[in-house]
């Protein structure tokens, strides 16, 4: 569903990922784990097609089409979800419009009908519902007063509620307490566990991993992937580090 | 109107646009005048009409225990002005919540002189301004307190988005105080499209135009919340929708 082909990317003409290759089928949830400035964020990012997140070689397909030929709001309607390590408050609109905006516009991309008001906040009081949210925060302005683990939260509600074929979560564990980090792994298995659909999961550590089980596990350091194994690898990168499991 | 041409020097005319008011100004008509009787609460919605120039002189007298609140959208496509001179008795009330939204080469203003003559009386200003392309939108407001208005209770907020290199914004609070016990409290920001929401938005889905057409109807956000009849509230949104549409 998802293959990177020797991708190099810079940011601010400073050289970040040096050569990933990654292939991602459909069906199959993808952990990448590495040390702080390892590129994990920035591939996130490069996936996304945030401005100043140069590619200077390589390809990504997506379901075989270019996808770093598309623009954020195109690679959206194919299907991507970017799931954002500090999700971005916009004041003064609120979540449900902010969503409700997101996916008709992705439904009419794809030649669907608008969804009617009505369904829209079945679905989205249901999404909230099942991870654990009032859904009347809904209705506040879009991750404005929320706790780092309500933003977390929030992400997971929007998913849900766009359905996406490929999501990329970029560290959707960090701020989370044991308890809501439970509820948001039930989330991700809940609503990217399918045979047609694949997560790419990045994070520094493996407790998510203990309740998203991943069928892979790689290890990024200095822009590329180094090791690749089964779920037992993130145990051993627990107990080892990052340097000696690298090595 | 009879009174004399204005120029630069005058304060309330210093970022006019003098080609347009000069072509309207001999036809245009004496300031409106609205009584607030005392203890009446009064609201008005005041939307553009579809002329290039718009000009609209207004003073209001605010009696005694009376409240004032006026709702203004401020989008003709040449020039549009909004100016208000509101004078305040004892415990009386005035809000203005207001919008400049223009593209092109608008020049679109709100100048409004709020004079608390009596003690007690509060006075809320809040206007944002969105313009685009080569658009100019100001705000000049002063408020004057008389030596007898002790107590009196003032704010001005005041808030600009640009969206192109070639917008201004001007935003000019002035305060002329003679009492000693006044709460007189102004902001100012001049700003732009926050390119981290943007993309969050595009990321979601929402194509560029759709994404800062969203971020702006958050940036005047709960402007019209007050606005009491249902029906106006509704009409003066989605007006300011409209317009913010036509320059994201």
């Amino acid at each position: 569903m998802l293959q990177i082909e020797n991708l190099h990317a810079t940011v601010a003409d400073k050289p970040i990922l040096n050569g990933l290759t990654l292939n991602v089928p459909a069906g199959e949830i993808h952990a990448i784990m590495g040390p702080n400035g390892a590129g994990k964020s920035t591939l996130a990012y490069v996936l996304g097609g945030r401005p100043g997140y140069e590619v200077t070689q390589g390809s990504v397909a997506f379901d075989g089409r270019d996808l770093l030929a598309m623009v954020p709001h195109e690679r959206a309607a194919a299907g991507l979800f970017l799931g954002f390590q500090y999700p971005v408050e916009i004041p003064g609109v609120s979540s449900l419009q902010f969503v409700r905006e997101a996916l008709n516009t992705q439904r009419r991309a794809r030649g669907e009908p608008d969804l009617s008001g009505a369904d829209f906040i079945k679905l989205a009081r249901a999404q909230a519902t099942e991870l654990g949210m009032d859904p009347d925060m809904l209705k506040r302005p879009v991750n404005v007063g929320f706790s780092g683990g309500e933003k977390k939260r929030a992400e997971m509600v929007q998913m849900g509620i766009i359905q996406p074929r490929l999501a990329i979560l970029d560290e959707t564990d960090s701020g989370l307490d044991i308890d809501a980090l439970r509820i948001v792994a039930a989330g991700i298995n809940r609503i990217m566990r399918a045979p047609d659909k694949a997560v790419l999961l990045i994070t520094h550590y493996q407790r998510l991993l203990d309740h998203v089980k991943p069928d892979r596990v790689h290890v990024l350091s200095r822009g590329k992937i180094v090791r690749s194994g089964g779920p037992e690898l993130a145990h051993e990168l627990e107990r080892e580090g990052y340097v000696e499991a690298a090595a | 109107m009879s009174a004399p041409f204005p120029t630069r020097k005058d304060e309330a005319y210093r970022y006019a646009d003098f080609d347009a008011l000069k072509a309207i100004w001999d036809a245009l008509p004496a300031p409106e005048r609205i009584l607030i009787a005392a203890q009446q609460n009064v609201q008005q919605v005041w939307l553009p009409s579809a002329d290039e120039v718009q000009v609209r002189n207004v003073e209001v007298a605010v009696e005694p225990h009376a409240s004032c609140t006026i709702f203004a959208l401020n989008t003709a496509s040449t020039y549009g002005r909004i100016a208000l001179d509101v004078t305040l008795a004892e415990n009386s009330n005035f809000a203005l919540h207001a919008a400049n939204i223009g593209g092109g080469d608008s020049t679109l203003e709100i100048v409004t002189t709020v004079r608390h003559l009596a003690p007690a009386a509060t006075s809320r200003q809040t206007v944002r301004s969105v313009l685009g392309g080569k658009a100019t939108g100001s705000y000049v407001g002063k408020v004057a307190v008389a030596r007898d208005a002790q107590r009196t209770d003032s704010e001005q907020s005041v808030k600009a988005m640009l969206l192109d290199r070639g917008a201004t914004a001007n935003c000019k609070p002035e305060l002329e105080i003679f009492a000693d016990d006044v709460k007189c409290a102004h902001g100012a920001s001049v700003g732009e499209l926050d390119p981290a929401q943007l993309f969050y938005a595009e990321s979601r889905g929402l194509d560029p135009a759709a994404a800062r057409a969203l971020l702006l109807e958050g940036f005047i956000a709960g402007l019209w919340d007050d606005v009491a009849d249902e029906a106006q509230r509704e009409q003066i949104a989605a007006t300011a929708r409209s317009a913010l549409r036509v320059i994201a």
